[in-house]
Parts: structure tokens; sequence; C-alpha cells
């Protein structure tokens, strides 16, 4: 079976609707959250790649190479800022802050 | 795939080993689509790095699911509404969508020819066409660490560590002291 660029797009929407399916779902948890977020980065790469290959273009692999950076920057930070939460209030829910006053 | 799994599985432990089997996936796909470079470094940062992250996360923060778990028929209804939504929206778009005539001639870099491998011609392009954007990514890579050193780093009370400043400004006058001491008497 060829695998033509449809396939591509099918696997990359699917990805992509279980990670934003995984935002709503999860929404307690940011942990679970950042990692939808890392499931729709890497839908959308999948989408370039696909598109790079189809067109025969290279400049889309190199904008995934920066999708790539900027996805792991953005989760490093993400679990920095997670961890510096979770010592100041004792918990991570997105619901309520325990600690909001002044 | 394994990303359902991510977002279904009770433990979160779990979810981030099947992030790293869907970003395995991912790779095998890029492979296939013939971009072997990007596959090797989704292989390395991802799974290497930033699925490390998350598992030392995951582990040192140690939360209780109960009740993160309990409400979770509420959200499970709107969750699936949306998702469907945009599931369908992707597939119309997927279905109805062609390429135009003229997006084969606006290729700016054509993949080179078949002697030259993948990673090769990345290179070529990224250092040449793109090199202000590259150094961009490092930019943003170095701010990143930057601040997450910045923001976990905290200086705990009543730890004693070395002082080089002090030590440095330290004069042989204020630290010692000469003794005349008669002789045929003790100290």
């Amino acid at each position: 079976m060829i695998i033509s660029l449809d396939h591509y797009l099918i696997v990359a929407a699917l990805l992509f609707a279980i990670g934003s399916i995984g935002i709503f779902l999860n929404r307690r948890n940011v942990i679970v959250i950042l990692m939808s977020i890392e499931l729709i980065l890497l839908a959308v790469n999948i989408n370039f790649v696909a598109f790079s290959q189809y067109l025969g273009d290279l400049v889309g692999q190199v904008f995934s190479l920066f999708l790539l950076t900027v996805a792991a920057a953005e989760s490093a930070i993400g679990l920095a800022i997670l961890v510096v939460y979770f010592r100041n209030c004792g918990g991570i829910s997105v619901g309520e802050p325990p600690l909001m006053k002044g | 795939m394994a990303a359902l799994m991510v977002v279904a599985s009770r433990n979160t432990v779990h979810g981030v080993l099947f992030l790293i089997v869907a970003f395995f996936n991912a790779a095998g796909l890029f492979v296939l689509a013939g971009a072997e470079f990007l596959a090797m470094i989704l292989v390395v940062v991802y799974v290497g790095a930033v699925a490390v992250l998350f598992l030392f996360v995951v582990m040192m923060l140690n939360i209780d699911l109960g009740e993160i778990r309990q409400n979770i028929k509420s959200y499970s209804l709107i969750g699936a509404l949306i998702g469907g939504v945009l599931l369908a929206e992707l597939f119309l778009m997927g279905i109805g969508w062609h390429t135009s005539p003229e997006a084969f001639d606006l290729t700016t870099a054509p993949v080179a020819d078949l002697n030259v491998s993948n990673t090769q011609a990345l290179g070529n392009l990224l250092y040449t066409h793109y090199a202000l954007a590259f150094q961009g990514a490092g930019l943003i890579l170095l701010v990143a660490m930057i601040g997450a050193i910045v923001l976990t780093l905290r200086h705990r009370e009543g730890v004693r560590r070395q002082k080089v400043g002090d030590q440095q400004a330290r004069k042989a006058k204020e630290s010692l002291r000469l003794v005349d001491i008669p002789s045929g008497s003790g100290i």
C-alpha cells in the first residue's frame, strides 16, 4: 500500500483531535494538558513534513525543526512553572488556586 | 494509535510512557516521508529529553489522582462534543481541499537530488538562507534554559555553603593574632 498525503493528513487530524479532547477532558491536571499540547504540536509537525514531501519543498522541514525547538522550550518552561506552583501552593489544579490572597 | 492512551490512561506515568510511544510512531512516519533528520531529532529531543522531563516532574510532584478523577465525568460530554466537532471540521477540510496548480511553482527550496542526503540538504538550507532564524531558535532555547533555571532555583535558609567572596576578602590582619608569650610560662 502506497502512503499518500491523505494518510498523513488523517493521522495528523486524529492526533490534533485527540490532543484537544485531552485538554478539555482533563481540566484539572496540568501535566496532562501540557502533554496534550505536545500532541497537538506533533500533529502540526506531521502536517508540515507531509506537505514538505508532497510539494517537494524542503522549507517545510526547516520550519518543522523550528517548531520542535519552540515546543521543547515551551514544555521546559511550563514544567518549571509547574514545579514552582506546586512548591508554593502544595498542589496542581487548574480550577481554584488555593492561595489567592492579595 | 497510542496517543489515545495519553489522555485516557488513569495513571499519569502511563500517560507519559504512551506519549513516548506516540512520538516513536511519529518518528517512523517521518522516516516514511523521507525526513530522516527530523525523525532522528524527534527521537533525540522528545524521547530523550522532554519525556524524561515529564516523567521527572510527574514522579517528583506525586499528585493524588483521586480528586482529579472524580470530576472527569462532568467534562467528558463537552470534551467529546468539542473534539468531535473539531475532528469533523478537519475531515471536511481533508476531503475538500485541492492543490492549486501554482503551488508547485512556488517552491523556494526544492528537495535536492538523490546523491545528497536529507540531513545534508537540510543543513545546506538551514545554514545559508535560514541562518538568522536558526540563531533565533538558539536564542529561544537559551532563554528557555535560563528561565527554567531561574524559576526553579531557590535559596534555602540554614544551609552552609562556600562563600568565595568572603574567602577572598579575608585579610591577614583580621584573622591572625600575634601573641607574645614570655618564656617560662605557658599559654
